[in-house]
């Protein structure tokens, strides 16, 4: 009895010990090569007022040196900027050179801004990002068909911070929590989301309560898992009417997880692994109920539960013949 | 009552039942969850997790019961054992029911209202009641709340082993109760053991 306990708690910790291993050996880091910022001197003319809570600037009419807070609204995390896409960019490039004159021309505020497709349309350095589909499956979307003009592209895509996740970060839960943030910058925002209508921003907790386990659903899936159909791009970008989102627990929850087509797609090879999981990708990440059955120990459990069953029959099957001879 | 014991109080038959019908619904849940698919839908997904999440809850109440009524009344004695020789009295009723019953014997071990279980019988109520369920009802709850439990000490890999071990405890359980049904048909008649899990009264043979 005793030993048999302990044999259990060996083997118990060996197959953590193997499952720890594995996923460190799956972390094995990509070398970026090195970044050298070349406008980090212009853009601090920039920063040195937007990078920053308070700014200085002399006053011509008093003659003297002006403390004032920056509007939050108007504030470029210099840190976050030098990681996104557009790290290599002077201000400039997007913006004004006339915003070197401070106060800046009141006329700068209608200033257009470029869009995605402006720079990035037709050229065959992104055609793996399929920028033009992008733009297509947008234009469906809820999102750009309620608010056509207003809804842009950037108010997803932060000008200033937005930095590619799901194609390369190698963390899944990260990238989860950094696509997932886009969406609830609004949806958990009545600021950001009144920008675009007067209705009341509906609770995302409360809408989704018909969900068990929220907090973990959310940190293992993304709003658009449900919310977007999803094709050969490989950021769905055409958000549908909530009717349509996906409600249907087994279409995650079951051997042929839509996961595989979105969340999973980069990693999902189409074999078991050696461990003998279905949808062993995922488990890198997540175990989820119906869609990760391991082959070993379904074969194992239906192989016992036959001889079991048999055993019975046999027995019972003896106990009636034999009984009264 | 010539030729009868009463073995079973009644709390015992009383947590006795609600178990079973909670065990049942559970397996059928639980076996519903890991086999889900769109197609053939045993029971819905969403239906099945309430149905399996509401009878864990009752099934942690019902065990604490079980575990307190052992500790207060005598039926607790019931399931202890010595470890000497233990094993050769399990082998000795293995064999009986192997070989002997088909010839007629009698049972190696006598019903006693001291000694209601036979070696096999204690040691499989033992390892389901005090291993088994303890360990499913723990991971249960690990996987009804994993927000709230400390997930970092093994990573994601947490949620994955607690899992594991949850089903395989569920596919102990699933075959215990199926030998226990069958096995519950030996008795004085096929019926005779689960009418004394109604009064109380167990029939000798
Ligand atoms: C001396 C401080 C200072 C400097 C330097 C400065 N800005 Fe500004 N900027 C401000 C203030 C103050 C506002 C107004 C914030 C508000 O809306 O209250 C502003 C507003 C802006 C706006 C928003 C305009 C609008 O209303 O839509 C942009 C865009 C902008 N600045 C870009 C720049 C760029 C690009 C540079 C560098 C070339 C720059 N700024 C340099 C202080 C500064
Ligand atoms: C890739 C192009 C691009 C670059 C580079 C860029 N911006 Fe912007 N910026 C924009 C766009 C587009 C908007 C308007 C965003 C919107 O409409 O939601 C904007 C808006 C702003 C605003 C108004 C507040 C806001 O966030 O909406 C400020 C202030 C600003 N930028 C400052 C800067 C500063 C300072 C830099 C350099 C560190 C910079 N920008 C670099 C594209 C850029
Ligand atoms: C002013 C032109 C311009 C605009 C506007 C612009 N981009 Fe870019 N973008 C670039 C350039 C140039 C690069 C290359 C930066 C580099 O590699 O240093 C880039 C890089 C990227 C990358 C990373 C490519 C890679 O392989 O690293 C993505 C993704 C991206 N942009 C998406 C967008 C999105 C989405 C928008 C609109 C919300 C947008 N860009 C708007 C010019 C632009
Ligand atoms: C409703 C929010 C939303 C809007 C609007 C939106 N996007 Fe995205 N986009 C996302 C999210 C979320 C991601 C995933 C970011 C990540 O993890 O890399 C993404 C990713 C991308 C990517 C990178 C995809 C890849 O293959 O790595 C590109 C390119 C892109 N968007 C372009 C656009 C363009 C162009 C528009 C406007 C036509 C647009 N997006 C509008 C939410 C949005
Ligand atoms: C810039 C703010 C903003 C962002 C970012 C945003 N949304 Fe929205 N979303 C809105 C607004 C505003 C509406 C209300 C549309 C209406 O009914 O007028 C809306 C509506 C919706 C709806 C309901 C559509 C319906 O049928 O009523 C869904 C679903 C939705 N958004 C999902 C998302 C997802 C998923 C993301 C992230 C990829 C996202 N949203 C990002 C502003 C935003
Ligand atoms: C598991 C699938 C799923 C996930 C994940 C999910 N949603 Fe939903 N969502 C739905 C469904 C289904 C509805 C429709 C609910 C209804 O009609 O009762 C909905 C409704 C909504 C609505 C419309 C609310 C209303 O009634 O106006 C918004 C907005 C929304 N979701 C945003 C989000 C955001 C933001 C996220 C990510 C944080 C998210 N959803 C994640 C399935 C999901
Ligand atoms: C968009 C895909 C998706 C949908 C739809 C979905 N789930 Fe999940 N669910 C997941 C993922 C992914 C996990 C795994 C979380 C983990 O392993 O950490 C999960 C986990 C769970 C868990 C927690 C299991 C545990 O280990 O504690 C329950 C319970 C659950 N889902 C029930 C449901 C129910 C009920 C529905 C339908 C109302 C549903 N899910 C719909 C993706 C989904
Ligand atoms: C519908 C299913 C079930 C039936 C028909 C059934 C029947 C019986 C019967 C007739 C007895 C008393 C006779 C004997 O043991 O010889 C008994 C005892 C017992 N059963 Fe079950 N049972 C069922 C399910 C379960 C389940 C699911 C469990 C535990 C997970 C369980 C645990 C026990 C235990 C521990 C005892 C001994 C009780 C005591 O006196 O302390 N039974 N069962």
């Amino acid at each position: 009895m005793r030993r048999s306990l302990y044999l259990t708690a060996l083997l118990f910790i060996v197959i953590l010990l193997l499952l720890q291993h594995q996923s460190i050996s799956s972390q094995t880091a990509v070398e970026e090569p090195q970044r050298v910022y070349e406008f980090l001197d212009d853009n601090q003319e920039c920063l040195k007022c937007h990078g920053q809570a308070y700014y200085y600037y002399y006053n011509d009419w008093i003659e003297r040196d002006v403390k004032e807070r920056m509007n939050p609204y108007r504030i470029v995390d210099s840190a976050q900027f030098y990681e996104s896409n557009h790290w290599n960019f002077r201000c400039i490039d997007c913006h004004s050179e006339d915003y070197s004159d401070f106060p800046h021309p009141g006329e700068l505020r209608m200033e257009p801004k470029y869009e995605c497709i402006d720079c990035h349309g037709g050229d065959e350095d992104y055609a793996q990002y399929n920028f033009e589909g992008i733009e297509e499956e947008f234009h469906k979307s809820v999102h750009s068909s309620k608010h056509s003009a207003d809804f842009t592209c950037w108010m997803c895509h932060n000008p200033h911070t937005y930095e590619i996740n799901a194609r390369s970060n190698e963390n899944m839960k990260e990238f989860i929590l950094y696509d997932n943030e886009i969406c609830l910058s609004c949806h958990a925002d009545v600021s950001k989301y009144q920008l675009l209508t007067n209705l009341d921003n509906p609770n995302i907790l409360d809408k989704h309560g018909w969900l068990p386990n929220q907090g973990l659903h959310f940190k293992n899936v993304r709003c658009i898992e449900c919310h977007a159909e999803s094709n050969e791009i490989l950021v769905a970008h055409n958000i549908q009417p909530k009717e349509k989102a996906v409600k249907r627990c087994v279409d995650c929850h079951s051997k042929n997880s839509l996961l595989l087509a979105s969340l999973y797609r980069l990693q999902f090879t189409d074999e078991r692994s050696i461990a003998g999981f279905t949808n062993a990708a995922m488990l890198e990440e997540a175990y989820i109920i119906g869609a990760n059955r391991n082959y070993y120990l379904n074969r194992l459990s239906i192989g016992l539960f036959g001889l079991v069953l048999i055993f019975i029959l046999i027995h019972a099957v003896l106990r009636m013949t034999l009984k009264h001879s | 009552m010539e030729g009868k014991l009463y073995l079973y109080p009644v709390w015992v038959r009383l947590w006795h039942w609600l178990n079973a019908m909670l065990c049942l619904l559970l397996i059928i849940s639980g076996v519903s969850m890991q086999y889900s698919d769109p197609q053939y839908p045993l029971i819905r997904f969403d239906w099945a997790v309430s149905i399996h999440d509401i009878a864990g809850i009752i099934l942690s109440l019902s065990y604490l019961f079980f575990i307190l009524g052992n500790l207060l009344t005598p039926n607790g004695k019931q399931y202890l054992f010595r470890l000497k020789g233990y094993f050769r009295n399990i082998a000795k009723q293995a064999r009986y029911y192997a070989f002997g019953i088909f010839k007629g014997e009698d049972p190696p071990f006598a019903i006693t209202e001291d000694n209601k279980f036979n070696p096999l019988q204690r040691f499989s109520y033992v390892f389901i009641m005090y291993v088994c369920i303890p360990v499913i009802v723990i991971t249960g709850w690990y996987l009804l709340y994993p927000e709230y439990f400390l997930h970092d000490i093994f990573g994601n890999r947490g949620l994955h082993i607690t899992d594991i071990i949850h089903v395989v405890m569920g596919f102990l359980i699933s075959l215990f109760f199926v030998v226990h049904v069958y096995f519950c048909t030996i008795g004085k008649t096929p019926l005779s053991n689960y009418r004394s899990m109604f009064n109380g009264w167990y029939e000798k043979h």
